[in-house]
């Protein structure tokens, strides 16, 4: 799974010249988040001290030249594929991320489509195999609070790589990948109902878990979880969403 | 089942209340129902199977337009078992979230557990530090999870074909290593056993012993099922052929597991990207070109063969080591042990923490209310399950909870092959398709 295992991962030699090493993540990844003092709890008097301490959180930042491994010969290949099409490859990918052995690429949501048919079709890409989206919705991300993560496999080339895609909370639309991976109609149904991503082109975008008539979009960080107060020992556990968070 | 016709009549009467509109809906009378199936001139008729019956594996409702004994248009509803386990862990610690992964699809729960696990070490970066023995133990509990989840597939398959024997042999082979589980992880189902970074504790005494015992009577236990199906003529003449989607079906409809390998593909993920170690094991990888029914059935009976092979190897490389990560951040100080009431920790461990170590007591209760930081990002990691590809894909926003965690499961990626396998067929071909796409709703709906 992971690209650094050694098979078949980025870097099978270990070359460790610093010219030839796998890209090394930027800070410039976007905040989704701001925490405030040192140990999340905001009710009560914190009296260590670290109240003050303001961090931002930052997702990890894009990568540099050289990605390390089969990363490049994929970016290459995306990038000529691209250029061919007539498409400028910096305006269809808008950063691409190095972390963790796995390697994704932020799509511009008017391209993904061609990316998608030219990753799926493209005889050194071959990404026959998609997983499915999962949505992802970070309120701290302003202008691009729904994120759609799909995940391709090659089977032919034995590779995996990420798509990542985002919308405005006010403008929720992605393009449908049903026309290119049929497997995901289900998968987006499944995003919509929970995140109320419009798939535009989608053939027919409807509640699937949810019921038809529910309102709100249930996996959105502004809904709640509810739940109820329960009585155990004779002390009241609150609700999970009630309870004290340390993030 | 219901029947209803596509024009019905009169499906509900209308009361004027203070309340407001009170709509009366009954079953109806079955001549009226007739009779008015009769007089119209529309063959069309939709039948509503489940989403309460025998054959649709749990609350999986078919909608099937008819035409005689033919299915026009088959969709499916589902969602009735939707229990929001992904939004449920954002509100608990990476820990607890096994406590909830396992619940996803109950027959497979090692499976989740492992993926979710490996999920998580990976936004950790600790997979290389993941013990050895932990790694052995998960292997070793995942093919006896593929054992127990083919094992409950082929018996109610076979029941939902009229062969009650097979059901009876399958639940009493699931039992044997249902037991086991019992004995190693105090549970039957929802174990909770496989946690970030290692296991909640060592395999306890006589396990393996017991494990060996279940290999030798599997082995004599397996062919049974070989001499009343394989070769039964009725049997076959219900699964072949039926419930057919070739290579380019499975790839455009993103099935994996053995509907993919019964169109010929060898694609299993413990091969193409190891993980836990599955490229030091021997094993085989069988596969079909029959794209239907049977050939799922005999890939399952294959890979049973080998997930034995697999358990025996385990049993063979297992060393004494602990079976935790070393960082003490994210490894519980506790020495959970089996008590007379369940899981639960070890009494000595216990005294030792309250009486002699105020510094293991803090920490323990940090680690425990709080949880550990995971660092920003996301991770897929993917295990070859016995219904196919399960990823997870994790991300954290840096704190002690899961920003959000998705389950890709294979059940319901693979029932979406329903409507190709059952359009055009018979309406009892719907029963046999849907047994051998072996959906488990728990992890459909999640």
């Amino acid at each position: 799974m992971s690209a650094a295992n050694g098979n078949g991962g980025p870097n099978p030699e270990k070359d460790l010249s610093a010219s030839n090493l796998p890209g090394q993540r930027g800070d410039g990844g976007e905040e989704i988040r701001v925490q405030r003092g040192m140990f999340g709890a905001d009710k009560g008097g914190d009296t260590s001290g670290y109240g003050g301490l303001v961090r931002s959180i930052r997702l990890p930042g894009p990568a540099t030249r050289p990605y390390g491994g089969w990363f490049d010969e994929v970016a290459d290949e995306l990038e000529g594929a691209l250029e061919e099409q007539g498409l400028v490859p910096e305006n269809v990918i808008d950063r691409t991320v190095v972390d963790r052995g796995e390697l994704t690429l932020h799509i511009e949501r008017e391209y993904l489509t061609t990316v998608a048919r030219t990753l799926r079709d493209d005889p050194a890409l071959r990404f026959e195999l998609c997983t499915g989206v999962s949505g992802v919705h970070y309120p701290g991300d302003k202008g691009r609070e729904l994120h759609a993560v799909y995940h391709l496999r090659s089977i032919t080339h034995n590779r995996l790589i990420r798509l990542e895609v985002s919308a405005p909370d006010a403008d929720p639309h992605i393009p449908s990948l049903v026309a290119v991976y049929p497997t995901n109609d289900w998968h987006e149904r499944e995003a919509y109902d929970f995140y109320g991503i419009v798939f535009d082109g989608h053939p027919a975008l409807t509640r699937i878990m949810m019921p038809d008539d529910w309102q709100g979009f249930p996996q959105r960080k502004d809904y709640p979880l509810g739940g109820i107060p329960v009585e155990y020992k004779g002390a009241q556990i609150p609700a999970p969403d009630q309870r004290r968070s340390y993030s | 089942m219901s029947t209803q016709h596509a024009s019905a009549e009169s499906a509900a009467s209308a009361r004027e209340t203070t309340e407001g509109t009170v709509y009366t809906v009954t079953g109806g009378d079955w001549d009226e129902v007739a009779e008015t199936a009769a007089r119209s001139d529309d063959e069309r008729i939709i039948v509503n199977m489940g989403p309460q019956h025998p054959s649709t594996h749990g609350v999986l409702r078919l909608i099937l337009e008819i035409d005689g004994e033919t299915v026009t248009e088959a969709r499916c509803g589902i969602g009735y078992l939707h229990t929001g386990i992904e939004k449920n862990l954002e509100y608990r610690t990476w820990t607890q979230g096994t406590t909830f992964v396992t619940r996803m699809d109950y027959l497979t729960p090692f499976f989740n557990e492992t993926a979710y696990c490996l999920a998580v070490e990976k936004l950790l970066g600790i997979e290389d530090q993941v013990p050895d023995r932990a790694s052995v133990i998960r292997v070793l509990l995942m093919e006896l999870n593929r054992l127990s989840s083919h094992l409950v597939c082929i018996a109610t398959g076979g029941m939902e074909l009229g062969a009650t024997t097979i059901m009876i042999y399958g639940f009493r082979d699931r039992e044997l290593i249902l037991d086991i589980y019992e004995l190693i992880t105090g549970l039957r189902m929802n174990h909770a056993y496989i946690r970030p970074g290692g296991l909640a504790q060592d395999l306890p005494p006589g396990a393996v012993d017991q494990i060996r015992e279940f290999v030798k009577k599997m082995k004599k236990n397996l062919p049974e099922y070989d001499k009343l199906a394989t070769g039964n003529p009725i049997f076959k003449a219900r699964m072949q052929d039926v419930g057919y989607l070739d290579l380019a079906g499975c790839m455009a409809l993103g099935a994996t597991g053995p509907i993919l390998r019964s169109a010929g593909l060898p694609h299993d993920l413990r091969k193409a990207q190891p993980y836990c170690g599955y490229e030091t094991y021997d094993f085989d990888v069988p596969t079909a070109d029959t794209c239907d029914s049977y050939g799922r059935f005999l890939i399952r009976l294959e890979e049973m063969r080998q997930s034995l092979r697999i358990v025996e190897q385990c049993l063979d490389r297992l060393q004494p080591g602990p079976v935790m990560v070393e960082d003490k951040k994210i490894a519980w100080p506790a020495q959970l042990a089996l008590g007379p009431d369940g899981l639960g920790n070890s009494l000595d461990h216990i005294k030792k923490i309250m009486g002699t170590s105020m510094e293991a007591l803090i920490h323990h209760f940090k680690l425990v209310t709080e949880g550990f930081r995971v660092p920003p990002g996301q991770a897929y990691a993917a295990v070859e399950s016995p219904k196919g590809e399960l990823g997870v894909h994790a991300v954290s926003d840096g704190g002690t909870r899961p920003f959000r965690v998705h389950f890709r499961d294979p059940s319901f990626t693979n029932l979406q092959t329903m409507a190709a396998m059952c359009e055009g067929g018979q309406v009892a071909d719907v029963i046999v398709a849907v047994a051998s796409i072996d959906p488990v709703m728990g992890g459909v709906d999640r």
